[in-house]
């Protein structure tokens, strides 16, 4: 019995936690891009960068309330500066929309032509994001590093392995289950959100029952640029702050928001989850938990893994793969909101 | 004529500029420039194709470009013995696994019907055959990594011409690009640039970490030449003799004989490095005026004007009997097989192969640029493309160096903002580049040069 509750513990510890971590700063990107997807109909290209834009505000935010002797007590003061990162965030992403994309947006353009001026934002955004901060890499968690140490777990339970959560961990999960929620209420809910998911839908009967396409546009940006900025900001607290990560980013994103039926939001949300999971799951060295399961006799003397771990992001791209092949509206019917 | 006289004109003027780079700087960095001004060329022949002749769009020339380069890995390095000795057989024998599970997965989706039992098959002959191929190819890898692993730890190639590597580069391109394109044509076109981008990227991750194949991110250097070596050059008559003519105006102002000496050592250190440069841009330009004459004659060929028809609307030529998938399928793998081609000339350029170095900012989204820039559908727009485009790449550090130093002047040289901006002068070239991206794409959609359609 304790043989299997150390397993057990030994899976939570290096799978489980990890993967419900990654999973939702996926997820918050996936619906990003699937936000965009769905009422402005394009792939989003600068999803990464501009995920690092909004993060960049909040390390720099950071920094400053740093020395200016302001904090959150035990949590990271990044969380404090994430409002104003959220505002500069909106107002880049509004005043990009009124110079690039309207545009092409009033002339009908097809989404090939988005995708590309995409790109075009995508080299912008990384040249001022590398002009302003530079492309080193930078850690700007603060506060109480972890709410559960494995000494501690081992001496409550008794256990002989342990459970590590690091406060950015817990935070990651809570703050992105609290911003989904908020995020679904408002598109199910709300007029706004009616308005919205009508405008993805249909656009022309959408225009005709006086929906006005330029509100809804912007609440779009508003609330892409709300996701993006926690997004980036939850990755950078739990990981570290470097652009060119999180221009890397934007490939397992994409498979997310993919796999998950690309306009769809709640496919997104989970399709961030499956990634995560596979990733993690697909490359974790079960030798530790075998050996807890089964006899002595058997223990293993390989590392007893899937996929060695330099294939992780290769693992999330034949996922991709293996779906457009199958299912190419993803797992649940994409499209529309 | 007159519509020529455009062309004509954008190329003198982008010769000049790499003419000034040579007068400013020097006439090494700009036949640099220049080789890979060419090879950059070659590689938006291959995507022009996909995308101007045929509205395909590809963002995974990454991948096909990392596979023309370990096509000159595997056919020029130097076969080494020891690794296949250690290991050779075992690579051998799960490469015969890996063919014959695609022979039975392919044998069982032809004859069966589509049910739950079939897919439990092919199935479980995946799980049995990746674990027989993990377990007859880790030994065999391990034991070839161990060999000599400062030195080799990997396969070797066949010790062949490494101008043969370049026809095969673009067959490995090819052949990637034919799996890719039976996976992924039939997608939409966002999703299409998404998938070959994923694609592009595992086919990168495995050679960068199957060391034994090529050495991984440990890089393989040393790679032959089509081109005599600077130290040869350095040592040989003839060639010193022909330094000393050329700079003899120059050599006989000097009075001391030893200094003259010392004069002539270095001329001919200079001229050996400019001369294998120029053999370089002779085999690139040959290679470029190649493809140009060819792809011309198919633009205008009764099968260009079908692609062209196809990408205009498919459904009309869908309906005239053309047969769309297959054309598709074609100019995927043709394009890609350029872009493979390409891969091999920067690797044989550089003389060496460095996986770690493939990124999709650099091998992707820059071709991508050179193309839109250019003039999609036009062969002469997207060789200027990848020339003005590369050319901005590598010479906008120091342009934005220049100016920055100009609006700066007046500040201290001590001063925050002059420091932090001389120091992220690098990265000007992204701003550039992006919006001159945006810029053509929103005044000149068609790119600098436009497609032009002879009506006969």
């Amino acid at each position: 019995m304790m043989d299997i509750l150390n397993a057990l513990t030994v899976l939570i510890n290096f799978t489980v936690i990890p993967a419900l971590t990654y999973g939702s700063q996926l997820a918050l990107g996936a619906i990003f891009v699937t936000l965009i997807y769905a009422v402005l109909r394009f792939a989003n290209f600068a999803t990464g960068d501009m995920m690092s834009f909004g993060t960049m505000f909040a390390v720099l935010l950071t920094y400053y309330f740093q020395t200016t002797g302001i904090n959150f007590g035990f949590l990271p003061t990044a969380l404090l500066t994430i409002p104003f990162a959220i505002i500069a965030m909106i107002i880049y992403m509004l005043l990009i929309d009124k110079f690039v994309f309207s545009y092409y947006r009033i002339k009908k353009s097809p989404p090939v032509q988005f995708a590309m001026v995409s790109v075009g934002v995508m080299f912008v955004t990384q040249a001022i994001i590398r002009i302003i901060i530079g492309p080193s890499d930078r850690r700007f968690i603060d506060g109480e590093k972890f709410i559960l140490k494995a000494n501690e777990f081992k001496e409550i339970t008794g256990l002989n392995e342990g459970i590590t959560l690091k406060s950015s961990q817990a935070i990651t999960v809570i703050l992105t289950l609290i911003i989904v929620s908020i995020m679904f209420w408002f598109l199910n809910k709300t007029k706004t959100g009616k308005s919205m998911r009508a405008y993805s839908d249909n656009e022309d009967l959408a225009l005709l029952s006086g929906i006005d396409p330029k509100k809804v546009v912007m609440i779009t940006w508003i609330i892409a640029g709300i996701l993006a900025t926690i997004g980036g900001v939850l990755y950078g607290l739990d990981k570290s702050y470097r652009p060119f990560v999180y221009f890397n980013n934007m490939l397992p994103i994409f498979a997310a928001a993919i796999v998950g039926g690309i306009g769809n939001p709640f496919g997104a949300f989970l399709g961030g989850y499956v990634i995560a999971f596979a990733e993690i799951f697909l490359t974790y060295s079960y030798k530790k938990f075998i050996m807890y399961v089964l006899p002595e006799a058997f223990a293993p003397d390989t590392m007893v893994q899937a996929i060695s771990t330099d294939y992780k992001f290769a693992v999330s791209f034949s996922i991709l793969v293996i779906v457009l092949l199958i299912r190419p509206s993803g797992i649940f019917k994409g499209k529309t909101i | 004529m007159r519509n020529y006289e455009n062309v004509i004109t954008a190329y003198i003027i982008m010769l000049l500029l790499i003419i000034c780079v040579g007068l400013f700087q020097s006439w090494s960095i700009a036949l640099t420039i220049l080789n890979y001004c060419l090879i950059s060329a070659v590689m938006t022949i291959g995507a022009n194709m996909q995308w101007g002749y045929a509205g395909l769009i590809n963002f995974g020339i990454m991948g096909y470009t990392a596979l023309g380069g370990l096509a000159v890995v595997l056919v020029s390095v130097e076969p080494v013995k020891k690794a296949w000795q250690a290991g050779g057989l075992n690579i051998l024998l799960s490469m015969w696994v890996i063919i014959i599970m695609v022979i039975s997965i392919r044998f069982i989706l032809k004859k069966f019907n589509k049910t739950k039992t079939r897919s439990l098959g092919i199935l479980s002959i995946l799980i049995f055959g990746i674990y027989l191929i993990r377990s007859t190819a880790t030994p065999g890898i391990e034991a070839i990594e161990a060999v000599d692993p400062a030195r080799y730890g990997f396969l070797g190639g066949l010790g062949l011409p490494v101008l043969l590597s370049w026809i095969v580069g673009a067959f490995f391109a090819a052949g990637l690009a034919l799996i890719v394109g039976k996976i992924a044509l039939g997608l939409r076109a966002d999703y299409l640039a998404i998938a070959t981008l994923l694609i592009a990227e595992i086919v990168v991750s495995i050679i960068k970490h199957e060391e034994w194949l090529a050495r991984g991110v440990k890089n393989v250097i040393g790679l032959k030449r089509p081109a005599p070596y600077e130290i040869d050059l350095q040592r040989s008559e003839w060639f010193i003799k022909i330094v000393e003519k050329i700079n003899l105006g120059k050599l006989n102002l000097i009075q001391s004989i030893s200094d003259r000496q010392d004069a002539l050592k270095q001329m001919v250190i200079d001229a050996s490095s400019i001369y294998v440069k120029l053999c370089f841009t002779g085999l690139f330009l040959s290679v470029v005026i190649i493809l140009l004459i060819i792809t011309q004659k198919a633009l205008y060929s009764p099968w260009g004007r079908k692609m062209r028809a196809i990408r205009d609307n498919e459904e009309a030529a869908s309906a005239m009997g053309k047969n769309i998938v297959k054309e598709h399928l074609l100019i995927f793998v043709l394009g890609s097989a350029i872009v493979g081609l390409a891969g091999a000339m920067m690797v044989t350029n550089d003389g060496l192969f460095t996986p770690g170095s493939y990124r999709p900012m650099r091998y992707t989204f820059v071709i991508w640029v050179m193309v839109i820039v250019g003039g999609t559908g036009n062969n002469f727009g997207a060789i200027l493309g990848g020339f003005v485009v590369w050319f901005l790449w590598v010479e906008a550090a120091p342009i934005a160096l220049f100016l920055i130093n100009i609006f700066t002047a007046h500040l201290p040289a001590t001063h925050g903002l002059k420091v932090h901006l001389i120091e992220s002068a690098p990265y000007f070239r992204f701003l550039l580049i992006g919006i001159g991206l945006l810029m053509i794409m929103r005044y000149r959609p068609q790119g600098i040069i436009p497609e032009k359609i002879i009506k006969q």
